[in-house]
């Protein structure tokens, strides 16, 4: 591997040994797939057929009314198969898979639709699946173990670490070292060693370039901001890169958790509480003490509850290109009630995060302003957390009603 | 310099025995007596892990004794004060064992200045492949200090060649795919490995990865010219207790 994926120091590939032949046979397998013109149809061509591409861009006119200010349009990722835009990534990973000739499949996730994304993928490619999902995970997103299982995929839950995503990652690669010759690892996000965040990048180009297409259509002319939720941050370079040449502002907002003097959050970019280290293969802004051991974080999205970020963000955050902030977990939670109550959309809890940060602005630009949001992924499947959040008692009413059903 | 150190020590044995703890589990006090009963015992060298959260290569055992070290409140100072105690009572080299983002965070060449006055001999850094630690190797070199690469059952001659060109001291080979801790099969296969791994470079090669008992050390004997025992002896200590590692270790070479 001569290229190592830096972007102004941040990336590179810092793998064991074991690894580096499989690394040198996956860059040559993206190469390959990239510089073939064809893979992008074949790519374009399921991502319209078994997932429901190109996803809309929904005007949001409840919420341009109240707000009052930029025209706020949504980027229906949601609407993919499985729920989420993890689908692109999955996809993508599994016409490499089926190119190198490998029959298994494993990936980490934290709120569980990576994995069920990729369970999917294994059954419609008809590989063997293993996935990785920290012990904490396991419990708050059960219902989504419930479908990778159903899918097929081995369900393995992580009882190591801090028992969530970083540690499914850990276990995932702890598999990988040991099974290379027939398993690939579809990495869910834009970390982890080159040539993952590229790749993954690449495949999620397929949001903002749709989106940049579709504004210019019903508008004419280009947004003013781009919000997207970052937690490894696939979802935020996925729309962001189509726009990277352009006059548009691009926002990244972190999981702020209980606030950013707290502790308790997942704010790589946006909190002074991160520095650059190396972990899980590669260099980024990482949540770590002065030793250089991971801090717990925390979110009430488990998707965005991670100590890492993609590389590619990092030197983004640097060079200014991109802007972060953060939402506190009490106004995820507010956005998402106002926005299924003014639109009838579900974003996730991840995504919920992209809309907090859009309605503190939206108001401050003008009617001639364009506001883009990517919904990243639907929240109606989380219906336990999203209720939890809520504090709903008719459900919590329902739920104990259930679990006695079950013990009679 | 290790090289020399372990090549007239070759002289006098037939193989050598390099032992690993985590610092700091069970505790660290427990870690200094681990070390006494292993020297005693008759160890060559020694790799002392500075324990991290994120230890990707490592199995189950050794994972959960960076957990287990950490939780009790291991600190990287901690463990330079442990090597330095080590190094003022046993006479043998000892190296630190870490993964990078220890080194980097200390600062690389800080680091590498502070093992070469506390007295350390090299390091082993396993997520740190040479294309990503030219920093490391410099700052190794320009303390005299052995930046141990690794070599793998996947790693081509053409690559184990260049692997043997930034390091020192010895190699460290890798049995099999896999992290530490699970069982290796000393077959034919491996025995080619083996010869590959020798005919790659003039350094002293040592071989580590499920040896854990005495069969395993004689396979290796004439093949190689360091065995690591690395987490068998956390189980022993774990099972029977620190008075139970001396006995364990003599037996491996009896």
């Amino acid at each position: 591997m001569d290229n190592r994926g830096y972007y102004d120091g941040f990336g590179g590939a810092f793998i064991p040994e074991i690894l580096v032949a499989t690394f040198d046979e996956l860059v040559d397998a993206y190469m390959d797939a990239k510089a073939d013109s064809g893979f992008w149809r074949e790519y374009e061509q399921i991502m319209s057929s078994y997932s429901c591409r190109p996803t809309p861009l929904t005007f949001a006119g409840n919420l341009t009314e109240h707000f009052g200010g930029a025209k706020i349009y949504i980027k229906r990722e949601d609407l993919n198969h499985t729920g989420a835009h993890k689908a692109n990534n999955v996809m993508g990973q599994g016409l490499l898979v089926k190119r190198m000739g490998k029959k298994r499949v494993i990936a980490e996730t934290g709120a569980g639709q990576h994995g069920v994304a990729t369970a999917t993928m294994a059954a419609r490619f008809g590989f063997n699946c293993t996935i990785y999902m920290g012990e904490v995970d396991v419990e708050r997103q059960r219902p989504n173990v419930f479908w990778m299982e159903r899918l097929g995929a081995e369900v393995i839950p992580v009882k190591e670490g801090t028992r969530i995503l970083k540690d499914a990652i850990n276990e995932a690669f702890r598999d990988w070292v040991t099974n290379m010759d027939t398993t690939h690892y579809v990495l869910g996000t834009a970390c982890g060693p080159h040539p993952f965040p590229e790749m993954v990048t690449y495949f999620q180009s397929i949001i903002g370039k749709e989106a940049r297409k579709q504004i210019l259509e019903l508008e004419g002319v280009l947004p003013k901001r781009v919000y997207a939720c970052v937690g490894g941050g696939s979802n935020a370079m996925g729309i962001f890169s189509d726009f990277m040449d352009d006059p548009v502002e691009l926002v990244g907002v972190e999981a702020g958790g209980e606030g950013l003097e707290s502790s308790r959050h997942a704010s790589r970019l946006s909190s002074k509480d991160a520095s650059i280290g190396v972990a899980q293969g590669y260099k980024t802004y990482f949540l770590q003490d002065d030793d250089g051991q991971m801090k717990e974080t925390h979110s009430i999205a488990a998707g965005l509850d991670y100590v890492g970020v993609s590389p590619i963000l990092s030197h983004l955050k640097e060079t200014g290109r991109v802007r972060f902030e953060a939402a506190m977990d009490h106004e995820v939670v507010d956005a998402l009630s106002f926005t299924i109550r003014k639109e009838g959309l579900i974003p996730a809890l991840e995504s919920s995060h992209a809309f907090v940060q859009a309605f503190k602005e939206a108001s401050e630009l003008s009617g001639d302003d364009i506001l883009i949001i990517n919904q990243s992924g639907r929240g109606d499947k989380d219906i336990f957390t999203v209720a939890d959040a809520f504090k709903d008692p008719g459900w919590e009413k329902f739920i104990i009603k259930k679990a006695e059903g079950y013990n009679a | 310099m290790l090289k020399s150190y372990l090549r007239e020590q070759r002289t006098k044995k037939d193989i050598l025995l390099m032992t690993h703890i985590v610092l700091g589990y069970p505790s660290f006090k427990e870690s200094f007596r681990i070390v006494e009963e292993m020297v005693e015992a008759g160890v060559d060298i020694m790799e002392l892990q500075i324990p991290f959260s994120e230890p990707i290569a490592d199995g189950a055992v050794i994972l959960k004794a960076n957990q287990r070290s950490l939780a009790a409140g291991s600190t990287v100072e901690k463990c330079i004060a442990f090597a330095e105690k080590a190094i003022q009572t046993f006479n043998i080299p000892f190296l630190f064992m870490s993964y990078y983002n220890i080194l980097f965070k200390y600062g690389v060449r800080q680091f590498a200045e502070v093992m070469a006055e506390t007295g350390l001999k090299g390091a082993i850094v396993p997520d740190l492949p040479p294309e990503e630690g030219a920093e490391y190797i410099e700052a190794m070199a320009d303390h005299k200090l052995a930046p141990i690469f690794i070599f793998t059952p996947t790693t081509s001659m053409e690559r184990m060649k260049k692997i043997a060109g930034y390091a020192d001291g010895f190699i460290y080979c890798v049995a099999r795919r896999g992290v530490t801790g699970a069982d290796t099969e000393f077959s034919l296969e491996f025995q080619k490995y083996l010869e590959r791994c020798r005919s790659a470079t003039d350094l002293p090669l040592a071989l580590g990865f499920g040896v854990k008992e005495k069969s395993d050390i004689d396979f290796l004997r004439g093949k190689v010219d360091i065995a690591v025992v690395g987490t068998q002896t956390i189980r022993i200590v774990e099972k029977e207790g620190v008075d139970a590692v001396g006995g364990f270790i003599r037996g491996l070479r009896s």
